[in-house]
């Protein structure tokens, strides 16, 4: 029986994964997640692990390319206006398909913005945020456990790829403290060796990691490649949450923590007899379809509430298209939602029948 | 047959460098034109060559190599 | 009874491949790439090496040089660098980077992975333009020296003043061997080829970052010959940018 340990949010994600056996953090303090690297910075020397600060977010991305290029589990953690500064780094780590996982505990935006909570970097994650063709798998957590329990998956799933992942949270779940239970241990000698790594060729051909092909035909050839992979993660590594989806006629969508507040709001609404419902995708990217599939039948409307003016609706449009309305509260810049705000809506809902 | 200075003509760009720099002048640009279009350098004179090894350290194509000439008596080597 | 027979003085080393270069005839990078396979030969560290290819004429590095390479954005080799060598102690790291990677863009990486006293050793060949993108003003060029950027010359209320890479480093405690040379000729040749083997000796041995800066040509886009612009870069680049050892040279 795993013993649980109450832990601030943004420690119980480095905990996880070193964990999950990653033993190199590369990153730069940003608000609100800076105990990542303050407990990187203790805990990695007693695994035998490096932390290094960079000197800017930028410097970090391109060592965190660099340890996974030599077949590690290499991370960085930041927030959204370093994410920004890292977006040239993850399209090189995509293009050089080498393994990373970068977590981003969004705030408010745009620009400097605020340090207060946000969801307002679902586009930046979900529609590449860098350039070039490509998408990364994109996890959003929406407790402190479920970010512990995400951090193996995405080690995992970068490797199994060799691709990036990225673990979408907020300011809430990195400052928060909740019990945590760490239900895996892994230890990264017993991780299988990666053949296309570099540093020490003894014994083996000379292994080159790039991103470029000067010859169109090649690099579409590549292109190409990559969105096999892709094609691949979008059947095989999709995850949602369906909450009293069974009858529901107003159906919520949200993601992270406000899937978390909805909760409460929509067990209040059930009290009163609304049949409300949440489907909470786990995976931003890719983006769950199936469970919109099985509602649609039942369903009157929809209700999405994000954190931001408006980013998630696209992709539920995208799954609805014009069958059913879909109504919308948004939330920009750093302020959250409470439960009973939530629940107005949906009383007003189904008011409107 | 060995010489003094084994040029890969087809690694020549004709940049001249190794003409620049020979003590002896012994290097000069051919008429002959290699694959990738240049004319290559040749060893003019065999003798006058002292192995210096100039042209090949000057060279950005890696395209020279350089020998001496040495006496060997059979059953041991001696320089 | 004696006979004669050739003994090699000097060979193509191991560590190039036999891919003929894409650079411009007479152009330094070959110079020094074959320098750097010299080095990487005599010390038999071809294995171990990882060289970190830059943005720039030389992005296509790893096409000549027979070792493991990663290919890195502008100006990012010293931190892709730092994370390969900090997973891999072993390994000994190079990065190989011109005037933008190293000088423009990539500033703040040279600068810290040096103050850090990164077990990397850096090349940085300085030929005072932007090379692969048409000869554009770099932080490295000339008051008066005429660019696609600077066709009037180089303007120092419009444009600064060149910046001396080797110096500025060699202020920091992290480097362990900071040096300038040049390849104009076969002597600076020599020491050039002394240098970057130092560089690489104080990775292995521990000491700290390895730094050499290495002026070279760029006939195409200096307007030159290849023989021209080495004396162009006597008469000009060397009053600027001094030959030496700054750090950890013989006392």
């Amino acid at each position: 029986m795993a013993e649980r340990i109450l832990m601030k949010g943004a420690e119980a994600c480095a905990e996880g994964a070193i964990k999950a056996g990653c033993r190199f953090f590369f990153g730069y303090p940003i608000t609100p997640q800076n105990e990542v690297a303050g407990y990187m910075s203790r805990r990695l020397p007693e695994v035998g692990g490096v932390y290094l600060q960079g000197e800017s977010e930028v410097a970090s991305i391109n060592m965190v390319l660099g340890a996974a290029a030599a077949g590690t589990r290499a991370m960085t953690s930041s927030s959204s206006p370093g994410i920004s500064l890292m977006q040239e780094g993850i399209s090189y780590i995509v293009g050089c398909e080498v393994p990373a996982v970068i977590v981003n505990f969004v705030r408010g935006g745009p620009g400097l913005g605020g340090i207060g909570p946000a969801q307002s970097d679902y586009f930046q994650a979900t529609r590449g945020g860098g350039h070039g063709d490509y998408n990364l798998v994109v996890l959003a957590p929406s407790t402190v456990q479920e970010l512990v329990d995400l951090m193996k998956e995405a080690f995992d799933i970068a490797d199994r790829y060799r691709n990036p992942v990225m673990v979408l949270a907020d300011g809430i779940i990195a400052q928060m403290m909740e019990a945590v239970e760490f239900k895996y241990g892994v230890d990264p000698a017993t991780l299988p060796a990666k053949t296309w790594a570099v540093g020490g060729a003894s014994g083996r051909p000379r292994n080159i990691i790039k991103s470029l092909d000067l010859i169109p035909e090649n690099l579409e050839k590549h292109n190409w490649k990559l969105q096999e992979k892709f094609s691949l993660a979008r059947k095989n590594e999709v995850r949602w949450e369906e909450f009293m989806m069974e009858d529901a006629e107003i159906v919520l969508v949200c993601f992270g923590t406000v899937a978390r507040i909805a909760k409460k709001s929509i067990e209040e609404a059930r009290k009163k007899g609304i049949k409300a419902g949440l489907i909470r995708p786990i995976t931003l990217w890719p983006f769950p379809e199936e469970p919109f599939r099985k509602a649609i039948s039942r369903a009157r409307r929809f209700l999405v509430v994000e954190m931001n003016a408006g980013q998630m609706i696209e992709d539920v449009r995208l799954q609805v298209c014009r069958a059913r309305p879909i109504d919308f509260k948004g939330k920009p810049g750093g302020t959250v939602f409470t439960p009973s705000e939530i629940l107005e809506l949906i009383l007003k809902l189904e008011e409107s029948k | 047959m060995f010489r003094k200075v084994v040029i890969n003509e087809d690694y020549c760009k004709s940049c001249e460098l190794c003409v620049s720099v020979c003590p002896v002048h012994v290097l000069a640009i051919s008429n002959r034109l290699n694959a990738h279009g240049y004319h290559p350098v040749e060893l003019l004179d065999e003798e006058k060559c002292t192995s210096c090894t100039a042209c090949a350290r000057m060279c950005p194509e890696a395209a020279i190599e350089v020998y001496r000439l040495v006496k060997v008596s059979l059953g041991s080597e001696k320089e | 009874m004696s006979d004669l027979t050739y003994k090699p003085l000097y060979q193509r080393p191991k560590a190039l491949t036999m891919v003929p270069t894409h650079y411009c005839p007479g152009c330094h990078h070959g110079i020094v790439h074959r320098l750097l396979a010299e080095v990487i030969d005599e010390l038999g560290i071809q294995e171990k090496t990882v060289i970190m290819a830059p943005v720039g004429c030389s992005v296509l590095i790893y096409n000549y040089l027979d070792t493991d390479s990663v290919e890195c954005a502008h100006g990012r080799a010293p931190a892709v660098a730092t994370g390969i060598k900090r997973a891999k102690p072993g390994s000994i790291v190079i990065t190989y980077q011109g005037d933008g990677d190293l000088a423009a863009i990539g500033t703040a990486e040279i600068v810290h992975a040096a103050t850090r006293g990164e077990r990397i050793t850096t090349i940085f060949i300085n030929n005072t333009n932007f090379g692969m993108t048409g000869g554009q003003m770099a932080p490295t060029t000339l008051i008066g020296q005429k660019t696609e950027t600077t066709p009037y010359g180089r303007i120092p209320e419009r444009n600064g003043y060149p910046i001396r890479v080797s110096e500025m480093l060699a202020t920091l405690t992290g480097p362990a061997y900071v040096a300038r040379v040049a390849v104009y000729n076969p002597a600076n040749v020599a020491k050039a080829r002394n240098a970057i083997k130092r560089a690489i000796q104080v990775q292995i041995e521990e000491k700290g970052f390895g730094f050499v800066e290495v002026l070279s040509t760029c006939p195409t886009n200096w307007g030159l010959t290849p023989v021209e612009a080495v004396k162009w870069l006597q008469e000009n680049m060397i009053p600027v940018y001094p030959l030496g050892e700054f750090v950890g040279g013989k006392e």
